[in-house]
């Protein structure tokens, strides 16, 4: 079903979609989107909303299970508290993306802004992992707590991210293809050399998201991976005194 | 050489009394008793908690403070020296439990309220009909209505409310700072009477989503345990973004106290510090608070009141015109003697404003601009007992919330040892064998009772005023007047000093 967006505010969108989705739509296109916030916000189900334009923020936020494709770049704040479901971005996007994000995938094409996957959780089978293809801004895996990070950086020979890289971090794992800086790593995390079990992780969810983009697998695989990790899951328990 | 710091308190036994039952040293959650050959006290373990005390059947124990452990000193306390040595040996931040303890102002004890005499007669409530509902939520601006007389029909689409029978609302509290018996009780109770508990921001154990139309859900920077499904299990939404024991600063349970069920109910792994920092790391303006509002609006198909809590701090009124201009249904504004499970202790003591000059501060402010229907105001951090709930609601609050009252009624006697994990009375403690000593249903009981006692108390006050309904109070500062307060402090509670007529 086709929806157009176009002069629609985002409550009214969201309506449509949500009023469409209840009445057995299973696949949704939405052409002239221009910002309009919160699409597929708290969403579940299988459910596919392809998006023609540039939607606003908190894109998929406290999503469920739906994926959602964008065919342009979209803004801040993607897959905000997301608990299941697939977000794929033909573009780049904006700041705070996958904040407490603590299910499903998050697969970007181009760059990402900073503070990316800040408060990232896992637990149990819940798993999250974003993948971005381009550089990250600042702050990338900041006060993470669980899931799977993987920076890319296709094209950059080197600075494909940001400073402070896994501040505050205390759970999960960072994986950035090349090398990295030591002076761009927060104090709490420890970069180390990926293993065979990482390789196991990283290369069924890579083969997955070149797929996505039609990008050549051996050729993202042409380069190491440094790894992340955090030092402690308890970076602050040493701060007080009873 | 580490030297031990003086106990605080001396635990004495009487071993005359004493039947040897050691049914004090299983109650101590701090191993401050042991038994050799009698009741041996350990003082330094001792933090006051009482549950020794009051579970001896001979009331053979008393605990004392150990006043000469630090020589008088008006300017050298004994809890300055006693940070001082404490900070000296570990270079830790210190860390408190429970509200701010120390003497600042308590401006509800400096406000009597009025009463009808002769010519406004006063209403008797035991055989008048006394009205304590309340909505909260965003009222609008005009109503509209269309059809004649006899047939009218509301055209005026209404936001959603919250409806309380009682004007006490349970504040924010997460399971993993108190124990889920605690959780419980608070839950049944506010189902029995009527109002609402809130989560904290701890996420919602799954025994409790049956209560669901008597809990809030809180979402705070941390998102711990925050889904879809968690959003809708609940009767409203709030964004924690201050608590008025430690403005500011956010909030940190360690992972020493995420066990199993606290794990899966915040949906982090066992053990790890579950960080929930001061602020929302996608909230730095009135415009990033209105986009997770709308969000979260989205989220629950704008069927629930989201409400806003913030800290009271100097700036209260600015920014809570700002929540409210965010889309923001309910603020909840915390006072400074608010209660927390941990707080750096220099925070607690020393930061925030009383919630009493906040909320006339803030409801002043919403007036002049207009703005004061947009949404409801709850206020607490220091409501001790229903003459506290009567002056707020006259100053203009439309419902309070009560943490430290209800955690009291369950048995808390303030030992402000919450951090530990140790509390002996199941209340804010994981450990299975002092949960269990909190029975929940009477927990529920004792917390029922209390909003019993306090529902009567405040109608024979509304009687006495002459009205017959707690929206009639709302903000009629007329009925109340100040005792000993400056200038100043009558001014900005916007009420006359007493002794002065209309």
């Amino acid at each position: 079903m086709k929806i157009d967006a176009k002069d629609m505010q985002h409550r009214q969108l969201n309506m449509t979609i949500r009023d469409a989705v209840e009445s057995g739509n299973t696949g949704l296109e939405l052409d002239n989107v221009n910002g309009q916030r919160y699409i597929g916000g708290g969403m579940d189900g299988d459910v596919k909303i392809t998006i023609n334009g540039t939607p606003g923020n908190d894109l998929g936020s406290f999503m469920n299970g739906t994926e959602i494709i964008v065919n342009a770049n979209a803004q801040d704040g993607i897959a905000n508290t997301m608990n299941d479901g697939r977000i794929i971005i033909h573009g780049s996007v904006g700041d705070i993306i996958g904040y407490g994000m603590r299910g499903g995938k998050l697969y970007i094409k181009g760059n990402v802004g900073y503070r990316v996957g800040i408060h990232m959780k896992e637990y149990e089978d819940k798993v999250p992992v974003i993948i971005a293809g381009g550089t990250a801004g600042d702050f990338f895996g900041e006060y993470m707590a669980g899931g799977i990070m993987i920076l890319l950086g296709l094209g950059s020979d080197n600075g494909v991210v940001g400073d402070y890289v896994g501040t505050g971090m205390h759970g999960g794992v960072i994986y950035i293809r090349g090398e990295v800086d030591p002076r761009d790593l927060g104090k709490e995390v420890a970069a180390l050399e990926p293993g065979e079990d990482d390789m196991k992780l990283i290369v069924p969810l890579l083969k997955e998201y070149c797929g996505c983009f039609g990008f050549d697998f051996d050729e993202v695989m042409s380069r190491g991976f440094t790894k992340l990790v955090p030092l402690s899951h308890r970076p602050y328990g040493e701060m007080y005194v009873y | 050489m580490a030297v031990q710091l003086p106990a605080e308190f001396i635990v004495n036994v009487d071993n005359e009394r004493c039947r040897k039952c050691k049914r004090c040293i299983v109650s101590c959650g701090f191993s401050a008793l042991e038994f050799r050959n009698k009741v041996t006290p350990i003082h330094r373990r001792c933090v006051a908690c009482q549950r020794c005390a009051a579970f001896c059947p001979e009331d053979a124990i008393t605990i004392t403070e150990n006043q000469m452990a630090y020589k008088y000193n008006y300017s050298w306390t004994p809890e300055i020296r006693k940070n001082i040595l404490k900070q000296a040996a570990s270079g830790g931040v210190l860390l408190g439990g429970m509200g701010n303890p120390k003497p600042y102002p308590i401006y509800w004890d400096h406000m009597l309220i009025d009463a009808c005499q002769v010519t406004n007669p006063s209403i008797d409530p035991l055989r008048e009909p006394m009205e304590l509902r309340t909505y909260l939520g965003a009222k609008p601006d005009t109503l509209e209505f269309s059809g004649e007389y006899g047939n009218v029909k509301l055209e005026t689409e209404l936001a959603p409310q919250l409806k309380l029978d009682i004007p006490v609302v349970f504040a924010a509290m997460s399971y993993g700072a108190i124990s889920l018996n605690a959780h419980k009780a608070l839950a049944m109770a506010a189902k029995r009477m009527g109002t609402m508990m809130n989560t904290g921001e701890g996420g919602l154990h799954e025994s409790l989503v049956s209560y669901k139309d008597n809990i809030i859900v809180q979402v705070a920077s941390g998102r711990f345990g925050v889904t879809g499904e968690y959003l809708n299990n609940s009767a409203a939404v709030e964004i924690k973004i201050g608590q008025g024991a430690k403005p500011g600063i956010g909030g940190h349970l360690p992972g020493v106290k995420v066990g199993g069920d606290v794990s899966k109910t915040r949906m982090i792994p066992a053990g790890t510090d579950a960080l929930s920092p001061a602020p929302h790391h996608d909230i730095y303006s009135i415009e990033d608070l209105s986009q997770l509002i709308f969000a979260l609006k989205e989220a629950t198909g704008y069927s629930k009141p989201v409400s806003v809590k913030i800290a009271a701090v100097h700036n209260i009124a600015a920014i809570a015109s700002g929540v409210v201009r965010a889309g923001a249904d309910i603020v909840t504004i915390d006072g400074f003697r608010g209660g927390t499970g941990a707080a750096p202790v220099v925070i607690r003591d020393h930061v925030g404003i009383p919630v009493e000059l906040a909320l006339a501060a803030v409801d002043d402010r919403l007036r002049q601009e207009g703005i004061r229907n947009r949404a409801s105001l709850l206020i607490g951090g220091s409501i001790r007992q229903s003459a506290d709930v009567v002056k707020a609601i006259a100053l203009g609050a439309d419902a309070v919330i009560i943490g430290t009252a209800a955690l009291i009624a369950m048995g808390c006697r303030l030992c402000q040892k919450c951090y530990t994990g140790n509390c002996s009375w199941g209340i804010a403690t994981q450990r299975p064998e002092l949960v269990n000593r909190l029975d929940p249903h009477a927990g529920a009981d004792m917390l029922s009772f209390l909003l019993n006692g306090w529902s009567n108390e405040i109608k024979e006050v509304l009687g006495s005023l002459g009205i017959n309904a707690v929206e009639s109070l709302r903000g009629s500062r007329e009925r109340l007047r100040g005792i000993g307060l400056d200038e100043q402090a009558l001014k900005i509670l916007g009420i006359k000093h007493a002794g002065i007529g209309q």
